[in-house]
């Protein structure tokens, strides 16, 4: 509703660059989110358009990306979605049942859509989240590195006769 | 600023469909909504609480030309985000169509009246601004009266009984009506036949 048909590019520019940050504030956590808020922003008036819902999604899923789509599982998502007093829309939606969490991601959401708030957003929020999230990523993947073991098999002479 | 619509969804669209039911399976009932909606004018409460009940992504949402003339997209906006529903492009591709009775002309034959194999794939007219116990008395019989109720609303078109009578010969196929006050609904299924004088 509020997108409106623009030239193809410049468009999908901008939804990737929302799906990134919707994404990232989806992940963040509590005091990640609050306390930029607060200390920036303590004056954004946020005001609920709907109720603050938990409820299932179906995840779905491609085997090897490019396989048959089937229904992996349903999950349990909150979506808050909220409007600043200067107009801008925002939704978090978040896996759980963190109310809190999923309206401080909507507000932010609507934060980042200030053309003159997205700086601050990007350096006080997504920035820190990003990099926590990729120190996690490393880590995880450092550990599970950790437990490689490398199969080989030994050629038995008597075979090869 | 869009308005809020249900502050308890989950329990007030089930008791807003229970009194729509009971509505259209006694017709001539007054069902009052009860409920302190504040949609965007001219959407009245009770037409939101109803069209906020029934309709969801699947149900395509015809809106009268007034609505757009007395407040451009905001009734519009408001249905559609929070209902999902698409808008129809003509009247007879919706399965819901939202009506002003004072603003608009009302015509039952412009919508959709469903097939001979798919009868339910009508359209549900809600015509807002009804008064009732106004008018001329309307008799309803037929399925869901006992006898015969009697029914006061207005305004009406003028040739109502002629446009009900048209739409009752077409019956399995044929369009629903439910008028809407500021806070009360009347329920007019296809299958009551209105006799008496409108005006």
């Amino acid at each position: 509703m509020t997108n409106q048909p623009q030239t193809a590019k410049p468009a999908n520019e901008a939804v990737a660059a929302r799906k990134r940050a919707m994404g990232l504030f989806a992940r963040a956590t509590v005091a990640e989110l609050a306390e930029p808020i607060d200390r920036l922003w303590p004056n954004c008036q946020a005001r609920d358009l709907k109720p603050i819902e938990t409820g299932l999604v179906m995840l779905r899923g491609r085997i090897g990306g490019d396989g048959a789509p089937f229904n992996a599982g349903e999950a349990t998502v909150t979506r808050a979605i909220v409007e600043l007093a200067s107009g801008e829309r925002g939704y978090g939606h978040v896996l759980g049942r963190d109310g809190a969490r999923a309206r401080l991601a909507a507000i932010a959401d609507a934060l980042w859509q200030r053309p003159e708030a997205r700086g601050d957003v990007e350096a006080a929020m997504l920035a820190p989240i990003a990099e926590r999230l990729a120190a996690e990523g490393a880590k995880t993947r450092a550990e599970t590195a950790a437990t490689r073991v490398e199969f080989f098999t030994l050629v038995r002479g008597e075979d090869n006769t | 600023m869009t308005a809020p619509a249900f502050a308890d969804p989950v329990f007030q669209s089930q008791a807003v469909f229970r009194g729509i039911m009971r509505a259209m399976a006694t017709p001539g009932t007054i069902f009052d909504v009860g409920l302190a909606l504040a949609p965007p004018a001219p959407l009245t409460p009770a037409a939101a609480a109803a069209l906020l009940t029934l309709m969801d992504y699947e149900t395509p949402l015809w809106i009268a030309p007034s609505f757009a003339a007395a407040s451009g997209r905001a009734v519009a906006d408001y249905l559609v985000f929070h209902t999902g529903a698409p808008l129809a492009r003509s009247p007879d591709k919706a399965v819901f169509a939202l009506v002003d009775l004072v603003a608009d002309e009302l015509r039952l034959a412009d919508f959709a009246p469903g097939s001979a194999e798919y009868p339910d794939r009508s359209t549900t007219i809600l015509a807002q601004g009804a008064a009732f116990g106004e008018g001329a008395s309307l008799r309803l019989a037929g399925p869901g009266v006992d006898g015969e109720a009697e029914l006061r609303a207005a305004p009406l078109p003028h040739d109502f009984l002629a446009q009900w009578a048209a739409n009752r010969a077409r019956f399995p196929l044929g369009v629903d009506l439910i008028l809407a006050s500021e806070a009360e609904l009347v329920g007019l299924p296809r299958s009551v036949a209105i006799s008496g004088e409108a005006r």
